[in-house]
């Protein structure tokens, strides 16, 4: 199961000892201020977990799939995710276990 | 941004919005939050943040590379790596400024 903003709360009162109240507020807290630093154009770095980073996108031509009709596409701002060194070399590790059952003939535990 | 920006900057915003946090509790729940967040994608979970975005693993398949200094080809495995996918909110927020 995903981990939500309840579930990150309840984690921190175990973890940190925050009351209920606190622990919510600081997880709201915590994301709000991440996203107004990006709203303002600024990039955020974590540290061992990544960088999130904004991508200043041209106008360019597209197409409606389904009419095959042309669509030009805005010139836009995205938000791209970079993970940092420590985060890649943790989820590496899952590869790892993952081939490890893959070649142990256990069924496949993921969906990806 | 750096994390120790973050912290500072969550715990004037719990002051501003009247909520009890120390900077210390502040900096142990970032810590702690960041370090949740890996633990779940290393073990193969996503991360669903309403109005944030999405964490989750994508695959990268089998192929054979290069080693950069002898050019020898090196079979690498398949692999997973941790993506993120901005909800809508962050999406349409982060365009809008850009239009300002």
């Amino acid at each position: 199961m995903a981990l939500t903003k309840a579930e990150i709360a309840e984690q921190l009162t175990d973890d940190v000892g925050l009351p209920k109240r606190e622990a919510k507020e600081v997880v709201e807290l915590f994301f709000d201020v991440i996203r107004d630093a990006l709203v303002e154009n600024e990039q955020v770095k974590l540290s061992g977990f990544g960088n999130f980073d904004l991508r200043d996108k041209r106008r360019r031509p597209g197409r409606n799939p389904k009419t095959g009709e042309e669509i030009p596409i805005a010139a836009r701002r995205v938000v791209t995710f970079r993970p940092g060194q420590k985060l890649k070399v943790q989820v590496e590790a899952y590869s790892d276990d993952h081939h490890k059952k893959l070649d142990a003939g256990s069924p496949d535990p993921s969906k990806h | 941004m750096t994390k120790s920006e973050l912290i500072e900057r969550v715990t004037a915003l719990a002051l501003e919005r009247d909520v009890s946090l120390t900077s210390r509790e502040v900096e142990l729940a970032v810590k702690s939050i960041i370090e949740q967040m890996s633990d779940v994608l290393s073990e193969g979970d996503r991360i669903e943040i309403r109005g944030f975005g999405s964490f989750s693993l994508h695959y990268r398949a089998p192929r054979v590379g290069r080693n950069p200094k002898t050019g020898e080809a090196v079979e690498l495995e398949g692999k997973f790596v941790p993506h993120f996918k901005p909800g809508k909110d962050l999406r349409e927020q982060v365009n809008a400024a850009k239009k300002r």
